[in-house]
């Protein structure tokens, strides 16, 4: 914080000023954005100010690299767009954010208020139209409440289930004299998070543990969110339950203990599907029964009492019934939990680990075909997580790579994995990748992205050259829609409509990278895949891109086909496991 | 089996208030029976009542849930229908000339509607009142020809000295006397 800043006095200055006061105050390091008529006042005194603005290409970029920031660094993540178009290209990056629970402040400007509702050049109603996809979001057209806007939007992007709020200032607010007085004091009667678990369900879950015979502890993206890796790995030690982490929480529990399951849900392994199928107990802890997990509500966990503990209410109960609800936060629920389970006695849960580790042991997750003639997008994947040490963080595309890259790289760290869950958001990577580098510019930031997915925000390397934002991006080069074509292979009789990207032949993506200011790097065979890895690795003063030309008929496998029931798992095509010769 | 609940919502009287809370009903696919919204005995607060048709009580847990993440909404309450007094107001312009004039005043004043406009053939009558009495007034009426109805929403009130205030920042009652 600035002197000015912790002043009491009252200070006259623009609103654009008091803008950038007030985001100094809340302690803003970085914003990503860029300038455009409605929001020009907000630049001139942001050029004077301590806090960083990146130029991006692209608001997106602008949006999934403020995430990017938040999910690596723990912290709220800054955009800035003018308005009309400016802001509606946020939409995709604040509706991800929504999705993922990511927090998350955009600041757009917005035509002068006595324009407000007359179709102005560069007028959007982009309160109205981010009504569905933000947490809250504001309209100041009055300079003095700019200070009070932005502490709420810190406050509410910030805390319980956080999530992202824009703030829309219209451009006489941003240019009119006004007093600034910085409090910091939030004003919000309706706005009141249920942090602490209620003590008699915590007790109460620690009942329904006691007396459970096969407990699964479900572990989902609110315990990233709440920072609970301690008190999980804790609850572990203690109890001996065995863990599922959904996609957004890999890494919480890490990868190599024997009792993660890894990764439930659609394309989940067949330990963690087997062990939810199987349950009489399921905790689920920050996680929201999200389809993608569940397949067929009605045959989901069918043996199972379920103890959901959320920090928002309004996802107990929502999909599938809860037992116990828990309202409260993460961490402390399992620090309290801990602490109620010192007085019960577990039942023996030695049968019921080692059906799960049999599972686990039997139906590793397909590493796919090993061949001299081609590269295994599965290999590949591998060996980036092996050669790039315990501290890297990685951000994903959507697709199938992303699914190998939950079930391929070392997940054993927390806040290590950056990918779009909720929404599936192609084009997340690369400005997630960027904005997770500038929040921990000391860590190796890989992305592994799709062919398809590059092509939608490539542009945000111009930025990362420009800036000194040396990430890594391997592009998983299918030459296709992977996903998309795999459901038609599978489900369309592999008919490939429209999903042929011709990657092979454009872009060349070596090129590319060069002629945005990386250096651009390429595999085609086996026994050139760490050889660019490790040259990549060695590369500090550049973004780096590798194409790695994979096969195009590699599939995710295992995979719960949409609608179906979890038990109906394939491991490979026409292929389940064997679930009658298991006993229990 | 659906059935009829009413909500009362206090929220914070800001602009956009009213299309964040239809825009929820609207994209949850929640039906809204009625809704009626104005200033209360606070000018910084509104009070909206909605009625709604849920299938269970499930659908109406989660519409309240999701309500209450709404940063404005202060308080929610839920009426049994024994313990509020709803009330919605009708005007209904009715055919009446010389010859039926009489019965259709005759009906109004058996519901203790009120005349509030005559012209040579036709009456427009006032009436409050819960659901019932407003659909069993209607019926009467229809056979004399309805021209024209308008409705608005139900709104709801607790019986008894509690209020929706009740311990929050908004409770104007002296903490010593606070039931």
């Amino acid at each position: 914080m600035t002197d000015t800043v912790l002043s009491d006095s009252k200070q006259i200055m623009t609103g654009a000023q008091s803008l950038v006061a007030s985001l100094e105050a809340v302690g803003v390091e970085v914003i990503f954005g860029i300038p455009g008529g409605a929001i020009l006042p907000a630049y001139d005194p942001l050029f004077d100010s301590k806090v960083r603005h990146i130029l991006v290409r692209h608001e997106q970029g602008a949006a999934h690299a403020a995430e990017g920031y938040a999910v690596a660094t723990g912290r709220v993540g800054v955009c800035m767009a003018t308005s009309g178009p400016g802001a509606t290209n946020l939409v995709t990056g604040l509706a991800d954010a929504y999705m993922d629970s990511v927090p998350i402040v955009a600041i757009t400007g917005q035509v002068n208020s006595a324009s407000i509702g007359t179709d102005a050049f560069q007028e959007a109603d982009i309160r109205g139209i981010t009504f569905p996809i933000t947490k809250h979001n504001f309209l100041v057209t009055d300079p003095a409440g700019i200070p009070a806007a932005i502490a709420a939007a810190f406050e509410i992007a910030g805390t319980g289930r956080p999530g992202p709020v824009l703030v829309d200032i219209s451009k006489d607010a941003l240019s009119a004299m006004t007093e600034f007085q910085w409090t910091g004091e939030v004003d919000l009667p309706g706005y009141r998070p249920t942090v602490r678990p209620h003590t008699r369900q915590v007790q109460q879950a620690a009942k329904m543990i006691a007396e459970a015979e096969r407990p699964v502890l479900v572990i989902g993206g609110g315990v990233s969110k709440a920072d609970g890796g301690a008190e999980l790995a804790a609850l572990v030690a203690q109890t001996g339950i065995p863990v599922v982490t959904t996609l957004m929480a890999r890494g919480m529990f890490p990868d190599s203990h024997p009792l993660n399951m890894g990764m439930p849900g659609m394309h989940g392994t067949v330990a963690a599907v087997g062990a939810l199928q199987r349950c009489d107990l399921f905790i689920a802890i920050g996680m929201r029964f999200d389809d993608r997990v569940t397949g067929q509500l009605s045959s989901f966990a069918p043996d199972a009492k379920v103890i959901h503990c959320d920090i928002d209410p309004a996802e107990i109960g929502k999909n599938r019934e809860a037992d116990l609800p828990i309202v409260g936060d993460a961490k402390l629920m399992m620090a309290q939990l801990s602490k109620e389970l010192e007085n019960e006695t577990l039942k023996d849960l030695g049968p019921w680990t080692a059906f799960l580790a049999s599972l686990k042991d039997r139906y590793r997750t397909d590493p796919g075909d090993p061949s001299d003639d081609y590269l295994l997008p599965q290999e590949v994947i591998k060996r980036i997580g092996e050669l790039s040490g315990p501290d890297t963080i990685f951000a994903t595309g959507v697709g199938q790579h992303q699914m190998w890259a939950a079930h391929f790289l070392p997940h054993e760290q927390p806040h290590k994995w950056l990918t779009s869950g909720g929404a599936g958001t192609m084009g997340y990577c690369v400005p997630a990748a960027m904005g997770a580098k500038v929040g921990k510019p000391d860590a190796v930031v890989w992305g592994i992205d799709g062919d398809g997915c590059f092509q939608m925000t490539n542009q945000e390397l111009v930025t990362c050259a420009l800036n000194d934002i040396p990430i890594k991006i391997a592009i998983i080069n299918n030459e296709s829609l992977g996903m998309v074509r795999q459901w038609q292979t599978l489900f369309y009789g592999g008919r490939h409509s429209n999903t042929d990207l011709h990657s092979w032949r454009l872009p060349d993506f070596v090129k590319l990278a060069e002629a945005m200011g990386c250096v651009g790097l390429r595999a085609e065979t086996p026994a050139e895949v760490d050889m660019v890895i490790k040259q990549a690795l060695e590369i500090n003063d550049k973004p780096v891109v590798i194409d790695f030309v994979v096969h195009k008929d590699a599939m995710v496998w295992p995979m719960v086909a949409a609608g179906t029931s979890n038990s109906d798992i394939m491991i490979a095509k026409d292929l389940a496991p064997a679930w009658d010769e298991e006993e229990l | 089996m659906s059935a009829f609940h009413t909500l009362s919502v206090l929220v914070q009287n800001q602009p956009g208030v009213l299309a964040r809370i239809s825009g929820l009903f609207a994209r949850r696919g929640f039906n809204i029976e009625s809704l009626a919204v104005g200033p209360t005995e606070n000018h910084e607060l509104s009070r909206v009542t909605l009625v709604l048709e849920v299938e269970s009580d499930a659908v109406l847990e989660q519409i309240t849930k999701q309500l209450n993440k709404l940063v404005e909404v202060i308080r929610i309450l839920e009426f049994d229908p024994g313990e509020a007094v709803r009330r919605e107001l009708i005007l209904v312009k009715v055919r009446a000339d010389g010859r039926n004039r009489s019965q259709v005043l005759e009906i109004a004043e058996m519901f203790r509607g009120r005349v509030v406009d005559v012209a040579p053939d036709s009456v427009v009558v006032e009436a409050t009142g819960g659901y019932g009495k407003i659909q069993a007034l209607l019926m009467l009426l229809e056979p004399y020809g309805i021209r024209e109805l308008v409705q608005s929403g139900s709104v709801a009130l607790g019986r008894g000295t509690r209020a929706i205030t009740d311990r929050s920042r908004y409770d104007k009652t002296p903490k010593s006397e606070r039931v």
